[in-house]
């Protein structure tokens, strides 16, 4: 294996991923603080109240993993977690339609909310979102003739997450705003109805983490890559070129005015390593990832803008370093 | 085909053959079919055909009943009818009714019979018309069934499943089947070798009689064997009791070349050596050998035994064939073809059949069991008229005698529920027991349900270990499905029905007689022996009896498919050649399995793409394809005699006659789920189709409104990423049982060893594998003969708070629960209370204030459930029906049972947080990882095809189909994957939840169809420190619902004994479960009671020693019987 560069790679055989002759993993090497300053940088490639790409380079998988890990499952977020049944006389069951209502994304934001306490009966408003969802589904009086369709028949057929109400409690109408609260998208179905069916729920929002429920997750999901890398070691030109550009992403490989292929901008490659099917080119490439290079890519649920996330994983990395060595120093 | 066109080239001396363009869309006809015939047509048409017809021709035969008391009564039956479904809701008031109403309140599904009759009454005949005589249970979606020819909304209306098959029957609100039975054909001559001698059998079965002959080779000789005669009677004999008195025209019958006669000459011999030459002396000898009669039936007119001779051989030896004025001339003929085929086959191994052979065997099916019901009921029915009047009518009385008031419907509505019911069918008359001919209806999921409709129960018996019937035969191809059968003792002899089988109800002979003889068949009475056996004809059977000789029997052949295709004669009559016996075959009789194939002419099949054009614009049916003579209906004999091409490419020019429809329609309905399967090895197809019927999901559109004692619901149920044509068929895309997982391919930690599955947290927390089990509760409130009832009553207070009690709290004001609440352990549904006295009537004047006894009906079970509905409604008793549904959420847990759809199951090993599973470049982690340790051995390459189909699918937004036999390619499917960019091999980059890092491995992920099981930890966990004990024993009771102890068995025992773990063994054996400490008088050994000997009158030498309770009952129980067991003590220690 030629050595190419002074990163550090990973190289993509043909049927095993493998690390350079002489690299034994970065979990052995010595950490510097002054390298790694040095070395560290973040850029933000792609960003938007959604979704956001950026690139960590220079850190070491497992702060990069720590960091995918904390948005998973320990950056909170608001769900509901109770639903009283007054009423429901719908098809869906009492549990089903509870589970459907928990996975719905709240807006509110979870930084101005508390923990509640495990043994609280009752909710204050620093700790808990109250709604309402209360719903009929009646015979539409000036149905249209001729018309079987059920958003003509009836009142309330479907019942969307945009008919969830907010019940501020005490202060919180002064301090939030109700659009700031509600569901992220109202266009989520809850359920279906016909006429005599009736839901009339209280949902209690609390403040939790992923790691207790999937709906606490403050991210759809939050996962990196590694910056992949082509190297070409001859020269491929006519046929095989265009062979060679087809077994790439669109705009990894190109040709130049003489036809003959060169790596344009390997880091949209899916590493899919379908070079290895033509014998004819398979020697003509060196696939490889950059180790130190994640390309994270974090698509926020939606209410909390990904950065913040990010940056809300940093701070939980922060504090529980913090209290491993408060602990650490208490012994010594 | 360039290779074959070209050898045909000279052949012909024509130019190269045009080869035959493959249709497309040809699998249309299937659905086509389908639409037509349905999944459970068999049961369907083969009901309607008893209520329709047969049932009017059983009262026909039966339709006069006399009087032995008043010879000028009778009673005649002019007509029976079956009518349309109702329940009788008090006296003479019937309304009409629906399956669901009778399932719900435990009704049956029933329609009454009715009959115009028409009887003497004192001196006057009286025609009477509708009399009602009996109930018959109505299969659901037969002619007669509310729910034939009804819309999917009128349906909806009816609270029924579009979707479901029916075939079955509702009987006091269970839904029963009655399976297919396969039975050897009857009135067919098989040959074959038993004990290793050979013997030709023949089980004649008409409406009167059933009886079985043989004709048997014994000491070289041939004899004539049956139930009835005492001894075997050799074969000349039987000849000559027959009229056939020279020994010329006898062998003449049977065939006059050498290998014949030598093997026949000790036969005549030794007729000679008996002294047997006419008739008569025949029928002497076999009148000496009639089986004594127990006891003379009721006219006591002792006949000869010559006479009695004769009425065995006209009615009883080969019964159905008909014998008029004792001319026995073609039972002659009929028993020397059964000599001359055991004389083929002592020479000709080939001639021996095989019992075997599907072409030899009869599918029953509702219709005709029903209808043997039905006789020997209506002919209790009728004997009963004859007692009632015979005993009566003699009587002076002032009203004349109405046979109509005498009439018990309930005889034969309750002799065929109880029949239905309980699956035993005894009919005395042809000396028929027969039981699990019904079974429930398995509604655990869809395809369990259509599964069991499709089923076909061999009667062989499951004990014997004999491979013949169980393996797979040849000639089942098309017909049954290779691959659905269960595992043990029911392996090979419970078959299923594959996809576009039909099974034949019986069509009339007659017009198909008298079309044989246009056709050049000679009636065989008009010719000797000698013009039978003639090398150049070929002898003619029409459903097992001889019809006559043909000279042309290619010509015949012709004819007949000629007409067939026409549509002149049934479409299900079958004719075939047997060269071996020069005989043509033609079948009409119900049971015959048969099926479609498109006809092949000159090398090119007749459908053309133009007519599937047609087929696809919906102005062509299945039926048209029929009546246009494009396809026909091959029975098993007719299959093996044509020459059927699987696909186009195959087609021979020179012999091809057929050609198939679609090959995936070999496979039956559960074997046709398994996307691949002809990828897999065969065992895994097999598993699949077992536990497909275990797997939950959804059961009917109407699932939410029925209320069944047990039923599983997935919250979510997915239709497979990868689909069958079948899947589409059976609609199990509409009514799914599974979802799809991504499954990653790899090992995650060591609690995935032995097929165990690893499942992602947040995918259950989003609702993968989320089931609905529905459990329910139900009770009657009887009415008492002695007035009195059972009561409930309200929710009981505590005397001093006021509160309700706690078992009581979640009762309503009118003591039944209501729906919504949680219920917990031992909390009351119903307060049900019952009166003390039952029977003896109240005494009057008594005060009404009796002591009622509690008897609630209480829910058990360590998990709590919900409250879904309460039913109060009123039985077919008039009673209060009281039926609660309780309902569970589960969410899957570790030792939850899941599998694939290829024989691939696995409990959940452990369930792993998101963070901790691996992810991909997209960021994709994985629902569920699987160990690929599960591959090598098991071989199920459909599996990993599946996989690559689905992860296409997902990219390309469509369903890809794994087919039998076809469906998409791999390749096509990888250049999908590599087209979006994914790895053509389906294996992508992982990168460990844990470290972070990439794993060095490529993993092959992607979705596959998974189904959750059953067989969940909830319902199976079970420990006990102290608990109940048996009250005879005292020994822990057994099992789990009765909170019962772990055994330490035999083995485990074995274990300590050799470890000689002593007082291990002790204290599990006698300590842990029934030490008893036993007073035991030393001086004379005996049990003492209470330290008393009773023997020894004495206190003196009595000491108590430790023993298990058992072993003391044991002493005691032998002194009970004159034993005495004496114990010897001894100082210990």
């Amino acid at each position: 294996m030629p050595k190419l560069e002074e990163k550090p790679r990973i190289f993509l055989e043909e049927f095993r991923l493998k690390n350079a002759p002489e690299d034994y993993g970065m979990a052995d090497e010595k950490w510097s603080f002054k390298k790694f300053v040095k070395k560290f940088r973040i850029v933000i490639v792609r960003m938007n109240s959604e979704e956001m790409e950026f690139d960590l380079i220079g850190i070491q998988p497992a702060f990069a993993n720590a960091f995918r890990r904390l948005m998973l499952s320990e950056v909170p977020s608001m769900a509901i977690e109770k639903v009283m049944i007054k009423n429901n006389t719908s098809i869906i069951q009492d549990e089903v339609l509870a589970h459907r209502l928990g996975l719905i994304p709240l807006k509110a934001d979870p930084r101005l909310f508390e923990y509640r306490p495990e043994d609280a009966t009752e909710g204050t408003e620093f700790n808990t979102l109250e709604f309402s969802l209360k719903v009929k589904c009646t015979n539409n009086k000036s149905q249209p003739k001729d018309s079987y369709r059920a958003e003509d028949l009836y009142e309330n057929h479907s019942v969307y997450s945009s008919q969830i109400k907010w019940q501020p409690l005490g202060n919180q109408a002064s301090i939030h705003k109700e659009s700031d609260i509600g569901p992220v998208h109202g266009k989520i179905l809850i359920s279906k109805m016909r006429p005599g069916h009736e839901l009339d729920l209280h949902l209690v929002a609390i403040k939790g983490i992923g790691k207790d429920h999937a709906k606490f997750s403050p991210v759809a999901t939050a996962s990196y890559r590694l910056l992949p890398d082509v190297t070409l070691t001859r020269e491929v030109r006519g046929s095989e070129a265009s062979l060679l550009q087809s077994c790439f992403s669109p705009g990894v490989i190109n040709l130049d005015s003489e036809g003959r292929a060169y790596v344009q901008d390997a880091r949209y490659d899916t590493c899919s390593r379908n070079v290895y099917r033509y014998d004819e080119i398979k020697d003509a490439v060196i696939l490889s990832r950059i180790r130190d290079h994640f390309i994270f890519n974090v698509e926020s649920v939606g209410a909390m803008p990904p950065e913040v996330i990010f940056v809300e994983a940093v701070k939980i990395l922060k504090n529980k370093c913090k209290s491993f060595l408060d602990e650490l120093n208490k012994f010594c | 085909m360039g290779e074959i066109n070209k050898t045909y080239d000279w052949d012909s001396g024509k130019g190269l053959r045009e080869p035959v363009k493959t249709l497309e869309d040809k699998w249309k006809l299937v659905p086509s079919f389908l639409q037509v015939k349905g999944l459970v047509k068999q049961h369907i048409d083969s009901f309607n055909y008893f209520i329709n017809v047969e049932i009017k021709k059983i009262v026909q035969a039966n339709e006069k009943v006399f009087c032995d008391a008043d010879p000028l009564f009778y009673i005649k039956y002019l007509n029976a009818y079956v009518g349309t479904p109702d329940l009788e809701e008090g006296f003479n008031i019937t309304k009409p009714t629906t399956p669901h109403e009778c399932r719900l309140r435990d009704m049956t599904y029933s329609a009454p019979i009715t009959v115009d009759i028409e009887y003497i009454r004192g001196n006057q005949r009286v025609i009477k018309n509708k009399q009602l005589i009996g109930r018959m249970p109505l299969m659901l979606r037969s002619s007669n069934c509310v729910l034939t020819n009804k819309s999917d909304f009128e349906l909806a209306q009816l609270n029924e499943c579009p979707h479901d098959p029916g075939g079955y029957f509702i009987i006091r609100g269970q839904e029963k089947v009655i399976l297919i039975q396969e039975q050897l054909s009857r009135n067919r001559m098989i040959v074959d070798e038993f004990k290793g001698a050979i013997q030709c059998q023949v089980t004649s079965s008409t409406h009167e009689k059933k009886t079985r002959t043989n004709v048997i080779l014994k000491n070289g000789k041939y004899v004539l064997r049956h139930n009835a005669l005492s001894d075997d009677i050799p074969i000349a004999v039987a000849f000559k009791a027959m009229g056939i008195c020279s020994d010329q025209e006898i062998m003449q019958l049977i065939g006059t070349d050498d290998t014949t006669i030598k093997k026949m000459a000790p036969c005549i011999m030794d007729c000679h050596n008996l002294k047997i030459f006419t008739q008569n002396q025949a029928l002497t000898y076999i009148g000496s050998k009639l089986k004594v009669k127990r006891f003379q039936s009721g006219g006591a007119k002792a006949r000869s035994p010559v006479d009695e001779a004769r009425d065995l051989l006209a009615t009883t030896i080969l019964a159905h064939v008909a014998v008029e004025n004792y001319n026995f001339y073609v039972k002659a003929i009929y028993l020397a073809l059964m000599v001359k085929r055991v004389i083929n086959a002592e020479t000709n191994k080939a001639a021996v059949d095989d019992p075997d052979y599907y072409g030899n065997k009869r599918m029953e099916l509702a219709g005709s069991l029903l209808a043997l019901m039905f006789e020997d009921l209506f002919k209790r029915f009728n004997w009963e008229l004859k007692s009632i009047a015979d005993k009566i009518i003699p009587k002076v009385k002032a009203a004349p005698f109405d046979v109509v008031k005498h009439m018990r419907p309930e005889l034969i509505a309750n002799g065929l529920f109880a029949a239905i019911s309980t699956g035993n069918w005894t009919i005395k008359r042809f000396k028929m027991e027969r039981h699990g001919v019904t079974q429930v209806l398995s509604r655990l999921s869809y395809i369990s349900a259509l599964g069991m409709m499709t089923r076909v129960n061999s009667q062989f018996e499951k004990t014997r270990k004999v491979s013949g019937p169980r393996s797979l035969q040849p000639s089942q191809w098309g017909m049954l499905c290779p691959s659905d059968t269960p595992e043990g003792e029911g392996c090979g002899l419970i078959k299923n029905l594959a996809l576009m089988t039909h099974i034949t109800t019986e069509c009339s002979e007659e017009p198909i007689a008298r079309l044989a003889c246009n056709a050049g068949v000679e009636d065989v009475r008009l010719l000797g022996g000698e013009e039978i056996n003639n090398p150049a004809v070929y002898i003619v059977f029409l459903n097992g009896n001889i019809l006559g000789v043909s000279r042309q029997y290619k010509r015949l052949l012709k004819v007949f498919r000629m007409f067939r295709r026409r549509g002149l004669i049934s479409a299900f009559v079958s004719i075939y050649p047997n060269h071996n016996q020069r005989t043509v075959y033609i079948c009409s009789d119900g049971g015959r399995l048969c099926r479609p194939y498109i006809i092949v002419e000159k090398g090119y099949p007749l459908v053309q793409q133009s007519h599937i054009n047609e087929l696809n614009r919906g102005i062509r049916k299945f039926q048209d394809f029929l009546n246009d003579g494009l396809i026909e209906y091959l029975d098993v004999n007719e299959e093996n005699d044509s020459h059927i091409a699987t696909v186009e490419a195959e087609i021979d020019p020179y012999v091809t006659t057929h050609l198939e429809i679609e090959p995936f329609t070999i496979l039956g309905v559960c074997a046709g789920l398994v996307p691949y399967p002809h990828h897999n090895q065969s065992p895994r197809n097999t598993y699949q189709c077992a536990m497909g019927k275990q797997a939950m999901g959804t059961i009917g559109y109407n699932q939410q409104n029925r209320i069944d004692s047990l039923m599983y619901n997935l919250v979510y149920p997915q239709c497979p990423m990868v689909k069958t044509r079948t899947i589409e068929l059976t609609n199990f895309d509409k009514l799914p049982a599974g979802q799809n997982a991504t499954v990653a391919v790899m090992s995650y930690s060591g609690y995935d060893i032995e097929d165990a599955l690893i499942l992602n947290r947040a995918s259950i927390d989003r609702g993968y594998g989320r089931c609905l089990v529905y459990k329910n509760a139900k009770t009657t409130m009887k009415r008492y003969s002695n007035q009195t009832s059972d009561r409930i009553l309200g929710p009981s207070r505590d005397a001093t708070t006021g509160k309700v009690i706690r078992a009581h709290e979640i009762l309503d004001s009118d003591g039944i629960a209501s729906p919504g609440e949680m219920v917990e352990n031992k909390q009351v549904l119903i307060n049900k209370q019952m009166p003390p006295a039952t029977i003896n009537p109240v005494a009057q004047g008594q005060p009404q204030q009796v002591e009622y006894k509690d008897v609630p009906i209480t829910y058990k079970g360590p998990v709590e459930s919900y409250i879904e509905k309460v039913m109060v409604s009123s039985n077919s008793e008039d009673a209060f029906l009281i039926k609660i549904l309780l309902r569970q959420t589960r969410v899957p847990e570790i030792g939850d049972k899941f599998s694939s759809r290829h024989g691939q199951k696995g409990v959940t090993g452990l369930i792993v947080q998101q963070e901790d599973m691996p992810f991909n470049d997209r960021g994709i982690c994985p629902d569920m990882i699987m160990n690929p340790h599960g591959f090598p051995s098991r071989m199920t390459v459909g599996k990993t095809i599946e996989l690559l189909a689905g992860k296409a699918g997902l990219m390309e937004g469509k369903f890809h189909y794994g087919t039998a036999f076809g469906g998409s390619k791999v390749h096509d499917v990888c250049r999908e994957l590599e087209k979006h960019g994914y790895n053509y091999h389906g294996k992508d980059i992982f990168y460990s939840g844990l470290t972070g890092e990439p794993l060095e491995a490529y993993i092959y992920s992607g979705p596959v169809y998974y189904q959750k099981l059953k067989h969940m930890v909830q319902d199976k966990m079970h420990a006990r420190a102290r608990g109940p004990r048996a009250v005879l024993t005292r020994q822990p009771t057994e099992g789990r619902s009765r909170d019962g102890g772990l055994r330490l068995g035999e083995m485990e025992r074995d274990c300590l004994i050799g470890y000689g773990a002593s007082m291990l063994l002790l204290e599990r054996l006698m300590l842990a479960s029934d030490a008893f400490v036993a007073d035991i008088c030393a001086s004379c050994g005996r049990l003492a009671s209470r330290a008393w000997c009773h023997a020894c009158r004495s206190s003196a030498g009595v000491s108590s020693v430790e023993m298990p309770y058992a072993c003391k009952l044991l002493f005691q129980e032998l002194a009970s019987m004159n034993i005495v067991p004496k114990l010897t003590l001894k100082k210990y220690c």
